[in-house]
């Protein structure tokens, strides 16, 4: 019994920091609808900022980690206004194309300017050493992780479904025309989900980086992780990528813990299986 | 047919050769991608023989001719060597930081007439596939053997051995298993972890409920050494008493700024610390350190590209630029010298360096930063890898 409980909390622990880095790529893909395999690249730029800010400034973790979203996201202005702008609306391998180009860019700048080493972000003391559960101990970060992870869910699910903002995004990603026609600024409201995104995925990787540490190919290394959640959660759904999230982080940690042989067979066996049963994702909206 | 042009032009760099001119070395390994840091090291280690001890040998100048294969690519590593032996006429084929690259070059020594001197690829067979192979690095069963001393050593005699699940991994686990069973301790159990695992928690979780007092563990260096060690201290693994034993992958000195904290007090078994206390070393680190830009990128492939090269250019010595590789790998059989790493010579039998191996401990220096403090010396160490595979 206790074994159970110890996977369900790595797992949910697990589950949570995925689903902070993949929400964000969730909603390019599917409210933007681009597919942007950029998206790790932006949350190691998260990450290197916020690294450089705390531990080469010897700025606090709190301020890391917004001068990290606040910065990825002026870095990704240009970019969109340059190059994503073009491709809204584009075939999905000119897309695939595109942003696997930019995300070669950037790991190749990354590589310059940082060098090739691990770069690690400082834990403030609060968030340092572990927290007794009875029946085992897990680390406190994580439980801030799986904060974060909560908070983020909330917020966006809230912003998308009760504000007229969310109203507006809806409706440029069924009918940009029509929505275009009855007044609303398209371009602007695509640029702010765009914003957005690009924030939730610096968040994700100044969050993570416990887990997925910053190196020059962190925008790679995970891409495929975080593209089979929201394939299997339903690309623009929030609560489908927390349910996937969950199910997948459940999965990975059971079988690490009882089977590690066999590797991440039962992963993606049963990413398989979910995308047969359901090929839109857990909750993907029909077109 | 592909033998005849090798064969003719071999034959035509051995008669370019005799006028003593030129020497081309060609250097293959990962210039680029994930792994660039272990050919940035490559490089250094032999930038920085070459400006300690002059790039001629005798009258022959020496020219190194780098290939770049970003990740374990057994094909790619192929056909560039036999462009490096076709095309550029190199007389020495040397680097390979993995080892199906340098077990793909093997078929091509003999017909092309080059040695191979391998710097890093550190399995135990690549020497038995051809005669011409000599190796200046190390092997995990070289590296992992002592540390199952050292464990009995601190009074732990159940262990639970957890590796990554690909060759390095499963002959560390081999190496240790053996060791430590003849020093009359247990394997409680032996756990194979995917290469690409993120979230150590669960094999954390396992380590603890196996019941096992110490844990030997084996991963490649790298991102993933982070989220280990970092998962043994949150799960509070040392604070149950459960000791950590490792080869010195786990705590390479490049990622050591990244472990930081959490790998302080961490006990490995490693040939080489960049932390040596010797003149040799000395001198090797400062032009090392020169020639990779940044000191603190400096790890073990270097070491073994500086050795490599020594080897290399006593070869070009003793046949006075000549290219025949036999009469060169004879040559260095049973050489010994004082590396950076200490004292090192070659197995006449095995090809491979027989060298101490240090039990090293994570320490803090002065300036704060951390470093592999040598504490105890197992002195000519062979490879016992090789007597596993008969």
């Amino acid at each position: 019994m206790q074994t159970v409980f110890s996977i369900a909390v790595d797992a949910l622990a697990y589950g949570m920091v995925l689903f902070v880095i993949s929400i964000g790529l969730s909603v390019t893909m599917g409210l933007m609808r681009v597919v942007n395999l950029a998206h790790g690249a932006f949350a190691m730029i998260g990450g290197y900022i916020a690294s450089y800010a705390a531990r080469d400034m010897g700025l606090g973790y709190g301020i890391a980690l917004m001068i990290a979203v606040f910065g990825t996201i002026l870095i990704a202005i240009p970019i969109e206004r340059l190059l994503y702008r073009r491709i809204y609306g584009a075939p999905e391998l000119t897309q695939v194309l595109m942003t696997i180009g930019i995300t070669f860019c950037i790991i190749g700048i990354a590589n310059y300017v940082f060098g090739p080493t691990l770069k690690t972000i400082p834990l403030p003391t609060g968030l340092q050493g572990s927290v007794d559960l009875g029946f085992r101990s897990i680390a406190t970060h994580r439980l801030f992780a799986i904060l974060c992870g909560l908070a983020v869910a909330a917020v966006l699910w809230y912003a998308i479904e009760k504000t007229a903002f969310g109203v507006k995004l809806r409706a440029a990603v069924d009918n940009a025309a029509m929505a275009a026609a009855l007044g609303v600024r398209t371009e602007i409201v695509y640029a702010v989900s765009f914003a957005v995104a690009v924030g939730l995925a610096a968040l994700g990787g100044v969050v993570g980086a416990e887990l997925l540490p910053v190196e020059p190919y962190y925008a790679l290394r995970y891409m495929v992780t975080f593209l089979v959640v929201v394939s299997v959660g339903g690309a623009g759904s929030i609560p489908g990528a927390l349910v996937a999230c969950l199910l997948l982080g459940g999965i990975d940690t059971a079988g690490r813990y009882l089977v590690p042989e066999f590797g991440e067979f039962f992963f993606y066996l049963a990413v398989i299986a979910i995308v047969c049963v359901f090929p839109r994702g857990l909750a993907g909206r029909t077109r | 047919m592909k033998r005849t042009i090798l064969a003719a032009l071999a034959a035509l760099a051995m008669s370019g050769a005799a006028e003593a001119d030129t020497i081309k070395v060609g250097v293959i390994g990962p210039f680029s991608g994930p792994f660039a840091l272990q050919g940035k090291n490559f490089k250094a280690g032999i930038d920085a023989y070459m400006a300690l001890n002059g790039s001629k040998v005798g009258d022959d100048d020496i020219e190194v001719i780098y290939r770049d294969v970003p990740q374990a690519d057994p094909a790619q590593s192929k056909a560039l060597a036999q462009e490096l032996v076709v095309k550029e006429g190199v007389q020495y084929l040397a680097g390979f930081y993995f080892t199906p690259d340098a077990m793909a070059v093997t078929p091509l020594l003999e017909q092309g007439n080059v040695p191979l001197v391998i710097m890093n690829a550190a399995t135990s067979a690549i020497v038995t596939k051809s005669p011409l192979v000599v190796r200046t690095s190390f092997t995990l069963w070289q590296t992992s053997t002592p540390i199952a001393k050292v464990a009995k050593d601190a009074g732990v005699s159940k262990v639970i051995s957890v590796v990554s699940d690909y060759g390095p991994g499963v002959d560390a686990e081999n190496a240790f298993k053996k060791a430590y069973e003849a020093v009359g301790g247990e394997i409680v159990e032996a756990v194979r972890m995917p290469l690409a695992t993120n979230d150590f928690s669960p094999i954390m979780q396992r380590i603890k409920d196996s019941g096992a007092e110490g844990v030997f563990a084996f991963l490649p260096s790298g991102p993933t050494t982070l989220g280990f060690v970092k998962a043994y201290n949150e799960n509070r693994l040392k604070d149950a008493g459960i000791k950590l034993f490792a080869p010195g992958d786990l705590t390479q000195e490049s990622d050591l700024p990244a472990l930081g904290e959490a790998a302080l007090g961490l006990q490995t078994t490693f040939h080489y610390a960049v932390s040596h206390d010797s003149p040799e070393n000395k001198a090797f680190v400062e032009a090392a350190g020169k020639a990779i830009g940044n000191p603190a990128e400096l790890s073990f492939p270097a070491v073994g590209a500086y050795d490599g090269m020594h080897v290399i250019y006593k070869m070009i010595e003793e046949t006075g630029g000549e290219q025949d590789a036999q009469k060169a790998v004879d040559a260095v059989k049973g050489l010994s010298w004082t590396s950076p790493r200490g004292p090192v010579s070659i197995d006449p039998e095995s090809r491979h360096i027989t060298q101490n191996i240090y039990l090293r401990e994570v320490a803090k220096a002065e300036d704060g930063s951390y470093y592999n403090k040598e504490i105890q010396t197992f002195e000519k160490q062979g490879d016992p890898g090789l007597a596993a595979l008969k």
